[in-house]
């Protein structure tokens, strides 16, 4: 008998947040802005009862699903454009990515102009003399086709082409590939003439510097400020009758707990 | 008790037993099992490659993909200078690595004092029991700045410092085989050339060596397996860039190290590029095998 009462007990608590569950807030948008939001996600479900379902499709259909209301918060890893905002919509910054060029300590380059690194990484500049360094050829590093790192990179720069109507790199094919940020500091920190790119938060070694972009410091501070150009946000969109369920999800990102997750991540928070 | 090999069978009829042999089957098909576990696994990895790898064949086409010099996906899956890197590293290692390995195995065998070969002999097998990636950091460290200052070109890894880091490698495996092949041929074949009054060196190079021939191939096909099949160690040396390699003292990618760095994320039509990669490693591994097989029977005859 007792037995019987303790499983129906079980049962009762396991199918309990079942019966109570509410619908699940629905995310949905940029794949980079989803590796964070995932986490997010999964924290905010342990300390509340509210399921939030998450999907990688890109920042542009995000745009969209939020403004049709096919999902109750799109993402974006890009700035909209002026044809793509819209007035019922709102927008929020959750976090900002940074992306740092890294040399060599011995290297007396100190910086760096978009146009410059777009064409270092074309291979169009070959000598660090182009850009007021020492008359020795450029060691390019990459990271791996799999890198988020690298896909914002290009991203942001316009290293993209296109073959037979697919969007490709532009990035030389002779540019040396590292598998994975450690491996990028090891061949900049032994390779005197070598550049390579990280996450902001990455560059920690002392034998690397970064260089600046257009005479910007690559720092947190010029990044919030937006005044470091190779760096994109992190949006939400939401319409802004916004269901309670998701307003009670966005606040938990913008609070501190959210917030020290994004930086964890290895981004830049907001807040 | 009677086994079931063919030798026993007159052993029989001589003393015939009157219940079922259940041991002797039981040890029998364990046997069976045991060497089909290998053929089912080369089977299995086959149908895997050839069913995974085809719908990249037949979208790109055999002849773009084969020969095809530029790795873009997902709209150009030209593996051509992989197949060239590979074939270059694994070959330029066969150069380097085998006479060394053959004069060590004759070193140990025939010449060393008792007390150098206990010192060499189990360094060299402590050399194959290295994990390739301790070998792809000491390549890292050391034969890439090397490269560097000795060729002043401005970034060392490359061809080369893959071509040194998979000579070492393939070393226990040559010496180790070589050295037993050499120390298995009967005594009569020294004793007959040194009582025909050839010296110890010439014995050495015209009787023992010829002699112990098919083992020592046997060695150098193991390791040039070992060689193309190395991904790791390359990965950290090498440079990685799909480009053509100009010489060979520029980066390069090997068909293992494409593999292996883009397996992860590929999907759909790139990830059956990167099966039809690994469908090309596996006939050339074929290729090799085929050829060692020929030559070692051709020695015979």
């Amino acid at each position: 008998m007792k037995n019987v009462i303790a499983l129906t007990a079980a049962i009762a608590l396991l199918t309990a947040p079942f019966t109570t569950a509410y619908a699940a807030v629905s995310v949905s948008g940029s794949t980079s802005v989803s590796n964070v939001v995932e986490v997010l996600a999964e924290t905010y479900q342990k300390s509340s009862r509210h399921n939030v379902d998450v999907q990688g499709t890109g920042s542009s259909s995000g745009i969209l699903a939020a403004k049709n209301g096919t999902s109750m918060i799109g993402m974006s890893s890009r700035e909209l454009r002026p044809d793509e905002a819209a007035p019922d919509t709102q927008q929020l910054v959750i976090a900002r990515d940074g992306i740092a060029l890294i040399v060599n300590n011995n290297n007396p380059v100190e910086s760096l102009t978009r146009e410059q690194i777009k064409r270092i990484y074309r291979k169009e500049i070959t000598n660090w003399q182009e850009v007021g360094g020492d008359n020795k050829a450029i060691v390019v590093v990459t990271r791996d086709a799999s890198s988020g790192t690298r896909e914002a990179f290009e991203k942001i720069l316009g290293l993209k082409r296109r073959v037979n109507g697919i969007p490709v790199t532009s990035i030389s094919a002779a540019a040396q590939v590292a598998n994975g940020n450690g491996m990028v500091k090891t061949l900049v920190a032994n390779n005197d003439y070598a550049i390579s790119y990280i996450s902001l938060g990455s560059v920690d070694d002392n034998l690397l510097k970064s260089l600046k972009v257009d005479n910007v410091e690559a720092s947190e501070k010029n990044i919030l400020s937006g005044q470091y150009s190779i760096a994109r946000p992190f949006i939400l969109l939401f319409k802004n009758e916004l269901d309670p369920q998701a307003a009670d999800f966005i606040r938990y990102i913008m609070s501190d707990t959210g917030q020290s997750i994004v930086a964890e991540q290895g981004y830049i928070r907001v807040n | 008790m009677n086994t079931c090999t063919k030798n026993s069978d007159s052993g029989i009829f001589l003393r015939p037993t009157p219940k079922p042999d259940r041991l002797g089957t039981f040890f029998h098909l364990l046997f069976i099992c045991c060497a089909m576990v290998g053929v089912v696994s080369l089977a299995t990895i086959a149908w895997f490659l050839f069913s995974e790898g085809l719908p990249a064949f037949r979208q790109a086409g055999v002849i773009e993909l084969v020969f095809g010099s530029e790795w873009l996906p997902p709209a150009l899956f030209g593996i051509f200078p992989m197949i060239v890197a590979s074939l270059i590293s694994t070959f330029g290692a066969v150069l380097i690595g085998v006479p060394i390995a053959i004069l060590t195995a004759v070193f140990l065998a025939e010449l060393a004092p008792k007390w150098l070969a206990d010192i060499v002999r189990p360094a060299v097998e402590l050399l194959a029991g290295i994990p390739s990636v301790v070998y792809g950091f000491f390549g890292l460290v050391v034969i890439v700045p090397a490269i560097e200052v000795l060729f002043n070109i401005p970034a060392g890894n490359t061809l080369l410092a893959g071509v040194i880091v998979l000579a070492i490698m393939i070393l226990p495996t040559v010496i180790t085989i070589s050295e037993t092949s050499i120390r298995a041929l009967p005594p009569v074949y020294k004793e007959g050339a040194l009582a025909l009054g050839a010296s110890h060196i010439y014995s050495i190079f015209k009787v023992l060596i010829p002699a112990a021939r098919s083992g020592i191939l046997t060695g150098v096909a193991l390791g040039i397996a070992r060689a193309i099949g190395e991904t790791m160690a390359i990965i950290m040396v090498m440079g990685n860039a799909p480009a053509m390699p100009g010489s060979i003292l520029e980066p390069a990618r090997t068909l293992t190290a494409n593999i292996a760095m883009e397996m992860s994320y590929a999907t759909g039509i790139h990830a059956s590029a990167l099966y039809s990669t690994g469908i090309v490693l596996l006939i050339f591994i074929v290729l090799l095998n085929a050829g060692l097989l020929y030559i070692n029977k051709k020695s015979v005859h």
